[in-house]
């Protein structure tokens, strides 16, 4: 099964890139809408890229009656993703997505890197959005999390049906000549080919720690690399920054993927996910 | 802190907003990449792609960088696109360095261009701004032009551009500006400030920086009309005003 990662694809403005998803994530939603960071805000790296959007988004209102009826259109299952500043905003959000047909899936974001977060602890934030809603809610979680398997079985403890491994990790770039933070908010989300070993490793760690569905994201640019994830543990992958430079990566990758299990005589994804743990168990963190 | 007070724009009418959906990405081979002075002319075989309305752009993949780059295109000969870049940074140096024979992706045309029904039209560029004035001047029959380069050398880029007056800094463009024209205008962002001022009805074309081009990254956000918005998709040619 092959996402978008959160904020990295509009599926209105292009739903021809949408189509070739099995599942569309939307962007963060939070309480009221919000205009986002000013810019810049995106600056290329060696080998990645920094943002600092800044959770731009249409509020949840904007969302329900606007944004949500025109996704379904598409006719593929809906990930809504909620971001927020409290535990109360993620419930709030929850309870009115509860109800609403067109999501499949939530998706708490835990962990955005361009805002200041919560004060509650990610169990914290699940354990409160937990009763609001029947859906499946995936708890994403940043890389830079101290003890990031402890994170995750907190989160499992508190109610999450999944993962969402992992978010962008913050970083910072200069100017050439001026040395001076090249974003507007000189801090930003890294993302891209830089990011993989280290979601690798959250995915590998999570996998053992939890048994959840895991959602595997962090510099996917190949089938070869969604195969790697699998083979961590994630049962799905979501593509991001390689969207930007390819739009045509949902196709590719799902065509690269196939040939990958094929050549390993691998019937289908569930077929490769935890491979790489068949040699036993290994003590990790 | 850093921040400039945001500029005053605003989405034109929606007569000139193209579709969309001609756009299309393909592995195009490179031709050749000739200097104009201090700027790259790339020119590709077209493929299979529209090159779209002027002012229209493309997402260049720039070999070895996580990124394309965004570029206007600059002419439209037969079977060809052309695109003139300026290296300034790792992806236009990138891009600067192709050969003939080497294949790119490219996709596009994407955002919004120009809105061709003026009646007295008067392109106006500066630097680099230049680069998507030639394809607008045929288009609209090779109306006049003023262009304005920071030296002679990168005054050699007007010799893309027909019926064209250069000048060079310290003079400035919007000293030749006269009134009773339609202006169309392309440049850094303080001369589109300036032209503004003498011309509220101008288009102007705008620059950020985009990492998809799409509507995807929510990168290119700039304010327009009070409230920002992506670039890519309101833009990059907005009405003045």
């Amino acid at each position: 099964m092959i996402l978008n990662a959160s904020g990295c694809l509009d599926a209105l403005e292009a739903p021809e890139v949408a189509r070739g998803l099995d599942a569309f994530v939307t962007k963060t939603v939070t309480p009221q809408p919000r205009e986002g960071n000013r810019p810049v805000r995106i600056a290329e790296t060696e080998v990645g890229m920094l943002n600092s959007i800044g959770l731009e988004n249409p509020g949840i209102d904007g969302l329900l009656s606007d944004k949500l009826p025109r996704l379904a259109e598409l006719g593929l299952p809906l990930w809504v993703s909620v971001g927020g500043f409290a535990a109360s905003d993620y419930a709030e959000i929850c309870a009115a997505l509860d109800d609403r047909a067109e999501v499949t899936t939530i998706e708490l974001n835990l962990s955005c890197p361009n805002v200041d977060e919560a004060p509650e602890s990610a169990a914290e934030i699940v354990a409160a959005a937990r009763p609001e809603t029947r859906k499946p809610l995936y708890a994403k979680l940043s890389p830079a999390a101290t003890d990031l398997p402890e994170t995750a079985r907190a989160v499992q403890s508190a109610g999450a049906d999944g993962l969402s491994l992992v978010n962008t990790m913050r970083g910072l770039a200069l100017e050439e000549k001026t040395l001076q933070p090249r974003l507007g908010h000189e801090l930003g989300g890294y993302s891209g080919q830089g990011l993989k070993p280290i979601a690798l490793a959250a995915v590998y760690q999570c996998y053992r720690a939890t048994g959840l569905p895991i959602v595997g994201m962090g510099g996917i640019t190949s089938g070869r690399d969604a195969l790697e994830f699998l083979a961590a543990g994630a049962r799905a992958v979501a593509l991001g920054t390689i969207l930007f430079a390819d739009p045509e990566a949902p196709g590719r990758v799902r065509r690269e993927l196939a040939e990958e299990l094929d050549a390993r005589g691998l019937a289908g994804t569930e077929a490769a996910t935890g491979l790489a743990h068949s040699r036993g168990p290994v003590h990790v963190a | 802190m850093r921040r400039r007070e945001a500029p005053r724009r605003r989405f034109g009418d929606a007569a000139h907003r193209s579709s969309g959906r001609l756009r299309r990405r393909e592995r195009l081979t490179v031709i050749a990449n000739d200097a104009v002075g201090p700027y790259s002319l790339i020119r590709v075989e077209r493929g299979g792609l529209e090159p779209g309305r002027p002012g229209q752009f493309f997402m260049l993949e720039a070999p070895g960088r996580p990124l394309p780059r965004a570029m206007s295109l600059c002419q439209a000969p037969a079977g060809q696109l052309t695109f003139l870049l300026e290296a300034v940074g790792p992806g236009t140096r990138a891009l600067a360095a192709v050969q003939p024979g080497e294949e790119i992706q490219v996709f596009g045309p994407l955002g919004n261009g120009f809105r061709l029904q003026v009646e007295r039209p008067l392109l106006v560029g500066g630097g680099i701004g230049v680069a998507p004035l030639p394809y607008l001047s045929q288009q609209l029959g090779g109306p006049p032009a003023i262009l304005g380069f920071r030296s002679e050398w990168h005054a050699e880029a007007a010799a893309l551009v027909p019926n064209a007056q250069v000048v060079v800094e310290p003079t400035l463009v919007t000293e030749l500006l006269t009134e009773g024209h339609d202006v169309l205008a392309c440049g850094p962002e303080p001369m589109l400030e300036a032209v503004r001022e003498l011309a509220p009805r101008a288009q102007l074309a705008w620059e950020a920086p985009m990492a998809c081009g799409y509507g995807a990254c929510y990168g290119c956000s700039v304010e327009i009309e009070g409230v920002l918005q992506r670039l890519c998709v309101a833009g990059p040619v907005l009405e003045a005003a």
